[in-house]
């Protein structure tokens, strides 16, 4: 399987997105900067954290408009995995691939530190390897991951099972203690933990492993005979 | 030319965690009449005369980019100005 991480201005954590796919997973992967207008030859998207355009007007305001993104859409119609992690998440949303927006954390502080998780939805290809109700442990950090939509919104991302993971108790003040989502069709995952941070028991949890080696999973049942 | 000014602000429904901070700090520097603070952005723009729909145009790129609908409501001001 062959990942892309899209590299912006302001990426910080494309390399350990890029480490984790490479050598944790052991999958093809290359760093795509973000004028790229195609990726055909991905099975997988990855959008990394970080500052993109330096956070100016919103979170991911301005990445949203680049080159690559119309490519990333693409991606997300054709039915491939779309990954973003914490800025990437904030991109997702941004660009419409993913519903609601993100505010100022509550407490108004950045936070960074490993928090729990619940893997609210296991029947996705990103968490198809998780049990239901899991507690995984995976770092945050960020300002503004205080997830907001509407209540109608908020009633059908309950509706489709689109909360795929969720805060253990309250880290940053977000509705239904929100962590991470995806779209109807399960295809797109956005999500504030790093789980290229949590790939090896070195780096205090291997917990995120888990995530990648799920859409590994869905790629080869799809995609390898006798896989 | 056109000078438009843009005002973004978080939508009634939405939280504004910073202006509490900032309600909580007047309110202990013993201003406990100030009861909200809600905290916007506020940009200016420049036209030159090549654009013909200014109005329409601005409506355009509050909504593409300037303010994020989810959570931002927006106005703005258009002002003709001389040409310097």
């Amino acid at each position: 399987m062959k990942f892309a991480v899209i590299v912006f201005p302001g990426s910080n954590c494309d390399v350990d997105m890029f480490h984790a796919v490479k050598d944790e997973l052991g999958e093809q992967v290359d760093l795509v900067w973000h004028d790229a207008d195609n990726l055909d030859q991905y099975d997988g998207i990855l959008l990394p954290g970080g500052f993109s355009y330096g956070d100016y007007l919103r979170s991911g305001a301005i990445a949203h408009m680049s080159n690559v993104m119309a490519a990333v859409k693409k991606a997300a119609e054709a039915g491939k995995p779309v990954l973003g992690v914490c800025n990437g998440f904030q991109i997702l949303l941004e660009s419409g691939l993913l519903p609601g927006a993100m505010l100022r954390n509550k407490n108004l502080k950045f936070i960074c530190r490993s928090v729990e998780l619940a893997v609210e939805n296991n029947e996705t290809m990103f968490t198809s390897l998780y049990e239901k109700g899991e507690k995984i442990s995976v770092p945050v950090a960020h300002g503004e991951g205080n997830y907001y939509c509407d209540d109608a919104t908020l009633a059908k991302l309950k509706e489709n099972n689109q909360i795929v993971f969720s805060y253990a108790s309250d880290v940053n003040g977000s509705l239904s203690d929100i962590a991470g989502i995806t779209n109807e069709k399960g295809n797109v995952l956005g999500m504030m933990p790093h789980p290229e941070r949590a790939v090896d028991d070195l780096l205090g949890s291997a917990d995120g492993l888990k995530l990648f080696q799920s859409i590994v999973k869905h790629w080869r049942d799809s995609h390898v005979v006798n896989a | 030319m056109y000078k438009v000014k843009v005002y973004v602000t978080l939508r009634e429904s939405v939280l504004d965690p910073q202006g509490k901070a900032v309600q909580q700090s007047l309110s202990s520097l013993g201003y406990q009449g100030v009861e909200d603070v809600r905290i916007g952005k506020y940009m200016e723009l420049q036209f030159d005369d090549s654009v013909t729909d200014v109005e329409s145009t601005v409506k355009e790129v509050c909504e593409k980019l300037l303010s994020n609908p989810v959570i931002e409501d927006y106005r703005y001001e258009i002002e003709e100005s001389a040409n310097q």
